[in-house]
């Protein structure tokens, strides 16, 4: 059992308290856009914020998340957001699409933290996020573009 | 995604419905196509239904071929709204459901793979569009009683002088029209929409989690099913104990099915923990037991007894034979992976006398009748969604349908209900269906005076068509697909000869992106750099000056790369060596340039130029993703990967930890560059992965001097 604020809505979920943080969100709440891709944090899929910070939710026992604020690809919002999810779509980023949550969610806290990235700080933050389809190029070019949207 | 069935396309009244027809002439585009003869529409006028014009305007076109990144949702939609005189902003994409309609006039059935979704779709896909608009000006000429001939439409809205209309206001009288037999379409010079840079169709849903594929796909009492498979390939079940997988909360039941033991469970996660629980005693008697070293070993022999001959030229190895020097290097590739991010996963429901399946099936017209036998159903009682893929690079094209057989035996098992079946990470690595483990022998005879006289190129491999229903295709039991790019190369050599080894094992293998040339391609253009060096020839110019007389495309891709990149004759510049390589696989040419240093001991690439003639660029905002995304997926692979068998014949890879895929860091700045071409579009979703390797290799070798003939540079360079 596990009480937390999902997308700003509380809920309560009674499931074992191991289960991990992207089945709840998945199986019990049907809330597909977080995506499951290895099971042990190796790709970044499954990126949600917890308190604010990006956490492999498929490591996340549920329990953890007991009285914590976890947002997914579903509701995420701000100008850091809002300016990502457009250069995603300028761009044409996704190709198969099935990574692209994990990695609009990791782009979107790099540019909280740092709202002018340079290479390095793309590379540091998105390198723990797989894309098979190999769309670096363009996530590199997003990520640019969208700090240079909130640049003004 | 809204669910209609075909009779439904046809009955609609709410809109327009393009039925057309093709003649029997234009699906036999290749010989591919004989193989698949006897659905029961063969020799017939096929009616199809591609295009829904809706009352609010929307065009939907239904997409015969699976959306997993390659872009045939935007291609496609780009072809009809060309010919109907639509305006981008309107045009919808929707999966077409499997049904023979929706057949790969490439294939002679319903499938995507050899790169071939816009090369069969072209003319089809236009013609639909043509016919749709012939029939909506049709119906404004009965509407404004003036001749269709006057009537102009242009950017989706139909007019003649102070008269105008939308599509949707004219759908329902269009349909009533007749259908133009054969109704002519645009010419390039007419083109408004191909060859401009579209945005695609199915990018904001992918951006906001929205996008729904087979693994988001819920329904009501639907238990997951995860099967414990055996630990080595050919390996059965010999007896189970279910007792403690049956005690983990959520678990409800436990069935033997053929591929293993299968745990169901109300939950992912408690079929996983219940799969965990299980105790399975596994019958090796008829397994793989050898480890790749020794797989490597027994394929190397068979390549120097020279195999049979896949194709002879001139004299074949007469050009060795008698030759001043002989150059010679085995070069191994390991076992792949194909490793989508979205791992294999279908949704079933079974009823007593139907069901319906939700799955990225890549061949639906081999999946939806494995459910059916598996089932004993009439496979007009089964339906197939055929929903978006989280990527596929051939693994999802499946001739044994061996995981919509695995969903269905799962469902039988346990009767009517619904189910979703899950691989893990952990059962894609070890499942099998790999980029067949290959090793080349090459030879190359050189005359005293440097010419080159003569070259063999010896291919071992398994089969990927043999044993599986492809075999049919297969002549005097040679498989293609083993050896292509080694035969039919674009040099001009006076004797060469490729030969064929075929090898068994009961590891199963599939076509990887870009099948045969995934090796072929690398083999033969390493070797080729190491020959041109022997001669004292410089890589691009030595290429050129090899290529036959009449590859003019060919040689077009290397000049433009060439330039592109600055290519001066040297090789290296500094701490950076730059190497050359060109493939064509499936009638599209890459050409392409690395710049690579050594970073802790490993080739780091910085820069990859990269020039394509893929015929008609319809959109080259897709052409360019393709390649930048394939040199991405190939370079990833040489650089890292490879599946192993340890002593005893097990899987040693298990996750993304030790089967490592290229990361952001490593990725290279890419610059493309398309080709301007009138000749019918050819695919791009395979032919930009060759070339990357070998390119690699050849600026590695640049560097230090040393040839890479093993897979992956990780084996020898890696940390």
């Amino acid at each position: 059992m596990a009480t937390f604020e999902l997308n700003g809505k509380e809920v309560t979920v009674n499931v074992p308290d191991d289960t991990p943080l992207l089945w709840v969100l998945r199986d019990e709440l049907r809330m597909t856009g977080t995506k499951f891709g290895c099971g042990v944090a190796q790709c970044g899929a499954c990126t949600v914020m917890l308190n604010g910070m990006t956490r492999r939710s498929c490591v996340t026992p549920v329990s953890m998340v007991d009285g914590s604020f976890v947002t997914t690809i579903e509701s995420i919002d701000g100008p850091e957001a809002e300016a990502v999810q457009a250069a995603w779509e300028k761009l044409d980023v996704p190709q198969c699409g099935w990574c692209q949550s994990g990695q609009v969610m990791s782009a979107t806290a790099l540019l909280r933290e740092i709202p002018k990235p340079t290479d390095e700080d793309i590379d540091n933050a998105m390198a723990g996020n797989i894309c098979r389809c190999a769309t670096y190029v363009r996530i590199r070019k997003a990520i640019h573009d969208a700090a240079d949207t909130l640049e003004g | 995604m809204t669910r209609m069935n075909r009779r439904g396309f046809l009955a609609s009244s709410a809109g327009l419905v393009i039925g057309m027809t093709l003649p029997i002439a234009a699906r036999a585009q290749s010989g591919a196509a004989l193989a698949f003869q006897g659905d029961g529409t063969e020799g017939a006028f096929a009616p199809n239904s591609f295009v829904r014009v809706a009352p609010d305007d929307t065009v939907t076109v239904m997409i015969k071929h699976i959306e997993f990144g390659q872009g045939p949702y935007t291609g496609l939609s780009t072809l009809v709204a060309e010919e109907m005189d639509a305006d981008w902003s309107q045009m919808r994409a929707e999966a077409a459901p499997a049904d023979p309609v929706y057949k790969n006039l490439a294939f002679g059935m319903q499938g995507t793979g050899g790169s071939t979704a816009m090369a069969n779709s072209y003319m089809q896909m236009r013609k639909a569009g043509a016919a749709a608009r012939a029939m909506l000006v049709a119906a404004a000429a009965e509407e404004w009683g003036v001749p269709a001939s006057e009537i102009s439409v242009s950017k989706g809205v139909i007019s003649h002088r102070d008269k105008s209309s939308g599509f949707g206001a004219l759908a329902e009288k269009a349909a009533q029209q007749t259908p133009p037999e054969d109704p002519a379409v645009k010419s390039a010079d007419q083109f408004v929409l191909i060859g401009q840079d579209l945005p695609k169709l199915d990018t904001e849903a992918k951006s906001n989690g929205t996008a729904i594929f087979s693994m988001d796909v819920y329904r009501d009492g639907m238990l997951t099913v995860v099967v414990a498979h055996p630990p080595k390939f050919g390996a059965t079940v010999a007896s189970f104990d279910a007792t403690a997988a049956l005690e983990v909360p959520g678990v409800e039941a436990v069935h033997q099915v053929s591929q293993g033991v299968a745990v169901y469970a109300s939950s992912t996660y408690a079929a996983v923990k219940g799969r965990h629980a299980l105790k399975v005693e596994w019958d090796e008697s008829g397994a793989e037991t050898r480890s790749s070293e020794a797989i490597y070993q027994a394929f190397s022999e068979a390549a120097a007894e020279g195999g049979q001959d896949a194709e002879v030229i001139g004299e074949g190895t007469a050009g060795i034979d008698g030759a001043a020097q002989v150059i010679e290097a085995e070069f191994r590739f390991p076992y792949l992976a194909h490793a989508p991010m979205e791992p294999l996963d279908g949704v079933l429901e079974y009823a007593e006398d139907r069901a319906e399946v939700w799955m990225g099936s890549q061949f639906p017209a081999l999946d939806l009748p494995a459910v059916a036998t598996t089932l004993g159903f009439d496979p007009a009682n089964v339906r197939v969604n055929v929903m978006l893929a989280g990527g596929s690079f051939g693994r999802r094209a499946q001739d044994t349908a061996h995981f919509a057989n695995e969903l269905a035996e799962v469902a039988k098992a346990a009767g009517p209900g619904t189910y979703k079946l899950v691989w893990t990470r952990e059962d894609d690595l070890h499942g099998g269906y790999y980029r067949p483990l290959t090793v080349h022998r090459m030879r190359a005879g050189l005359a005293g005076d440097g010419t080159l006289t003569g070259w063999e190129d010896v291919v071992a491999n398994q089969s990927i068509m043999s044993g599986g229903p492809m075999a049919q295709m297969m002549q005097d039991g040679m498989d293609p697909t083993s050896y292509e790019g080694s035969t039919k190369m674009p040099y001009d050599i006076a004797h060469a000869r490729t030969g064929w080894a075929q090898m068994e094992s009961p590891v199963p293998v599939l076509w990887w992106r870009s099948v045969g040339h995934t090796h072929t391609g690398y083999a033969t253009e390493v070797f080729l750099d190491m020959v041109l060096e022997a001669q004292g020839k410089d890589p691009v110019q030595g290429r050129l000056d090899l290529l036959k007389s009449d590859k003019s495309r060919d040689r077009g891709v290397l000049r433009k790369v060439a330039e592109m990149a600055g290519w001066d004759g040297t090789k290296v510049k500094g701490e950076k060596a730059y190497g050359v390589a060109l493939h064509e696989s499936f009638e599209t040419y890459v050409a392409q340039i690395a710049e690579v240093s050594e970073v802790d001991g490993m080739p780091k690439v910085h820069r990859v130029w990269c020039a394509v003639d893929c015929g008609v660029a319809v959109n080259p905002n897709v052409i360019r993703a393709q390649m930048e995304g394939g040199i991405g997926f190939g370079l990833g692979t040489v650089l890292f990967d490879e599946i192993t068998l340890g002593e005893g014949g097990a899987v040693q890879q298990s996750n993304f930890d030790t089967y490592r895929m290229l990361r952001i860091n490593e990725m290279p700045e890419v610059m493309v560059e398309i080709i301007p071409s009138d000749a019918d579009p050819t695919g791009v979703g395979e032919p930009g992965v060759p070339p990357i390797g070998p390119a690699v290799a050849n600026a590695w070798r640049a560097l230090t001097g040393e040839p890479v003939t093993t897979l992956p540079f990780a084996k020898k360079y890696g940390a």
